[in-house]
């Protein structure tokens, strides 16, 4: 083990929380700031060969090595759990950037509720009506506290969309359900496709508000704050897991990589695999790595910022035993709790006409948010939360798309006659879009496995995971809704109705993995405080989506992003100025 | 090392006058006896004959078009076996190996390449010499295997994935289904011609991008 120079700041993880927090910190005080990065050092050059789907869509090359780690999923605490041997339901990004590079772009703000979310519901329902097993919780932070760093990040990004709830004043074609927005969004909303625009209009004609997604894929050429331009989409289709050929897309390399390159204070150092957080008497002293040669280093420092993906985040602290591991049996405990995947879910519905649905981009599209949150929901039936329904026109890929021809249409899936139908439903396919709250319980948590390892022999994160009845209730809702805007649209849902299946780790759901080190306002339940910042070891902060106690319906990042400037602000402000505890 | 293996096709059976040799050189055919020689990198000359004559089945040349055997799905199933896939170089293989409930997908040891093997002999070396309702029946009994789902879903691949990986061969799955190839921009064309189709011709990323791509599957194993 060599032992490298201390440094004021070490890093773990060079994706978009750490890069962000790295900018804020070099660009705001004088400390020096080490990004520890384990995949590749990438760049816009990179992206120029990688518009294929086989390599990128199928094949998922950008995505972290799964031969060297991997998670282990059971459906229960009884059930051993097995290894997750191939990519399915989610896809962990690696490299400069994380997951930042290959995500889809959507921006959603939070809905205010989503928050306080135990607060609201024993108002709303009373506690005796909610589940004996939900485990959802305040986060510690409001929306109102969040608002300014929303914008800062969305600013950062620039954020195409259109608000429909400025300083309180609703405005048609926006989302009227949005949470209040002080600005308008720093780029108007991208350039409708064919299927969006029946969405649309199906969904306006039923008296629903369609807006456009918020896509941190431009709609126009932009210079952000930072002095940071980008160029407008090209509407490709090549744009979730892949990276953006032309800059369209908001990365960590091409909005943050190109402030931080400037600054000697800031050295991002790839190919470096934490294995530990080495600590000492609550306080950390840095963190040991191995690097691409397999040397291991140890690398000293004043404060430790874990800015890995949940997955990573969770797993460094079980492996180097920092905070109190979760004990479903007991309820005792704070790490590993409160493990949220999203709620997703695909409803296909078939045309008699051409889509040119090749063309789109990662978050072109229309959706619904009319029964967001719990919107016109009376928590009968115990649908205590729904989501949204959206249409995505982020681009059909040949391979993906061939083949969704309705069911019964042909007894085989190969052959002759599959083929014929196939080609006639060829570009006739859609889907529109469930994106439901995940709430907490009390049975889903993550560990460590007793039996499988990584690479260096370390055990895998285990998940312990499955639907309840309140996400199949979710999906079926959002069936139903999708029943009346499908004709509307002149299209025919798939009459297959969700199934209520268990939790499956094949077919992709989304990125979204949420919780495992959660914050909250007591040391009990919660690893960090409302800054990030541990309760056990007070110079170490652990940030990203591992924090969510709960999951909206929205797609996290812009959200991890809005709780990385506040915690910044935080850091910088406050703690700075008086190491020590922040709350 | 093995000797190298060739596959020979008759040049009217492929899709088009441009293959791709293993170093990717555009070769024209100029064959005197009309017949293409490629270079097999996994399979031997006899295994890439049921392999071809398999996925034919699958995805038949017929009235509704041309199938498999022009697109040169063989090809492209060759080389995913003889790169990282085939190895299994990015899926977690540790043991212990467990049989587990479906949620879990393939829990198996088996990597990719010998999953064929075993296939191939379970479809026989004579594959090909049958008769087609023989063949269906062969491939019919084996659809709930691993096997038969990785060939379905490669078959597939080779269809439609970009050409320089082997398949697609001059571009013809795309064309059978108006797919344009990844271009660059569509700014113009993205909120118009709604309702009737818009269907530029086809081009592949090298032919797009002036430049030699790097498909997986030529990374060392």
């Amino acid at each position: 083990m060599t032992n490298l120079k201390p440094v004021d700041v070490a890093i773990v993880g060079g994706g978009w929380t750490g890069l962000a927090l790295a900018k804020e910190l070099v660009t705001r005080t004088s400390v020096n700031v080490v990004a520890l990065e384990r995949g590749a050092p990438r760049s816009l050059a990179d992206y120029a060969m990688d518009m294929d789907e086989l390599d990128y869509n199928i094949r998922l090359r950008m995505m972290q090595n799964i031969a060297e780690e991997t998670v282990t999923h059971r459906h229960s605490l009884a059930a051993s759990a097995v290894p997750v041997r191939q990519y399915g339901s989610f896809h962990p990004g690696t490299g400069v950037g994380g997951a930042g590079e290959h995500w889809t772009g959507m921006c959603f703000r939070f809905l205010p509720s989503v928050f306080n979310l135990r607060t609201h519901l024993t108002e709303k329902h009373g506690a005796a009506r909610l589940p004996a097993d939900l485990a959802v919780r305040d986060w510690g932070v409001t929306y109102d506290q969040l608002e300014p760093h929303y914008w800062y990040a969305e600013q950062m990004m620039g954020v195409s969309g259109k608000a429909g709830n400025l300083r309180g004043k609703l405005i048609d074609g926006g989302n009227i359900f949005e949470s209040p927005r002080m600005h308008e969004y720093p780029t108007p909303p991208l350039k409708n496709s064919y299927t969006s625009h029946l969405f649309e209009q199906a969904a306006r004609n039923l008296g629903y508000h369609p807006y456009p997604t918020p896509a941190a894929n431009l709609s126009e050429n932009y210079t952000n704050p930072d002095g940071v331009s980008r160029v407008a989409c090209a509407y490709c289709g090549y744009c979730s897991r892949f990276g953006c050929m032309i800059g369209a897309k908001a990365q960590p390399t091409n909005t943050l990589l190109p402030v931080l390159r400037k600054h000697k204070s800031f050295e991002l150092r790839t190919g470096s695999w934490v294995r530990r957080i080495v600590h000492e008497n609550g306080r950390a002293k840095g963190v040991q790595y191995t690097d691409a040669n397999g040397q291991e280093f140890f690398q000293p420092a004043d404060t430790v910022l874990l800015c890995s993906f949940t997955l990573n985040n969770v797993r460094l602290l079980y492996l180097s035993k920092i905070g109190t591991p979760y004990d479903p049996a007991t309820g005792k405990g704070s790490l590993g709790r409160n493990l949220t995947h999203q709620v997703e879910g695909g409803i296909r519905i078939f045309f008699d006409k051409p889509l040119n649905a090749f063309m789109g981009a990662g978050s072109l599209g229309r959706r619904i948010s009319d029964f967001d949150g719990d919107n016109g929901l009376t928590g009968e039936n115990g649908l205590l939360r729904y989501g949204m329904l959206s249409f995505n026109g982020n681009g059909d890929l040949p391979i993906g798309a061939f083949g969704a021809i309705p069911p019964g249409t042909t007894k085989s899936n190969w052959g002759g006659e599959w083929k014929a139908a196939a080609l006639k439903w060829h570009d006739r396919a859609a889907q529109l879009n469930l994106y439901g709250e995940h709430m907490s319980y009390r049975q889903h948590y993550m560990d460590l496995d007793p039996t499988y390892t990584d690479k260096f022999g370390d055990p895998l994160l285990r998940f312990t995971l499955d639907w309840t009845e309140h996400e199949h209730k979710q999906r079926d809702f959002a069936y139903d809704l999708a029943a009346k805007i499908a004709p509307e649209m002149g299209a025919k849902i798939d009459p297959t109705r969700p199934s209520r299946a268990r939790y499956n780790v094949i077919n992709y759901q989304s990125t979204h993995i949420q919780g495992g080190a959660t914050m909250g306002v007591t040391p009990d339940v919660s690893v960090v405080n409302p800054y990030l910042q541990h309760w056990d070891v007070p110079n170490l902060f652990v940030v990203g989506a591992s924090s969510f106690p709960q999951t909206a319906s929205g797609n996290p990042t812009l959200t991890v992003m809005a709780m990385t400037y506040f915690a910044a602000d935080a850091m910088i402000n406050k703690y700075m100025k008086h190491p020590g505890r922040l709350s | 090392m093995k000797r190298r293996e060739f596959l020979t096709i008759p040049a009217s059976a492929l899709g088009g006058t441009l293959l791709y040799t293993l170093a990717r050189e555009p070769l024209r055919l100029q064959a005197q006896d009309g017949n293409v020689k490629v270079p097999l990198r996994f399979f031997t000359a006899a295994d890439a004959r049921v392999i071809g004559a398999a996925s034919e089945r699958i995805f038949p040349s017929d009235a509704s078009g041309p199938g498999a055997k022009e697109a040169g799905v063989v090809i492209y199933i060759d080389r995913q076996l003889a790169g990282p896939y085939g190895a299994d170089k990015y899926r977690y293989t540790k043991g212990p190996f467990v049989e587990s409930f479906p949620e879990h997908g393939y829990q198996g040891k088996e990597n990719p390449r010998e999953t064929y093997r075993a296939g191939i002999e379970k479809l026989g070396a004579n594959f090909p010499e049958l008769a087609a309702e023989e063949q269906i029946q062969k491939l019919q009994s084996l659809e709930k295997t691993h096997f038969f789902r990785l060939l379905r879903a490669h078959t597939i691949e080779g269809m439609f994935a970009d050409p320089m990986h082997g398949g697609n061969v001059d571009l013809i799955g795309w064309q059978l289904i108006g797919y344009p190839g990844p271009r660059m921009n569509y700014r113009n064309d993205v909120d118009q011609h709604f309702g009737s189709e818009f269907r530029l011709k086809p081009a592949g990323l090298e032919q797009i991008m002036k430049r030699k791509g790097n498909p997986w599957e030529d990374e060392k194993v």
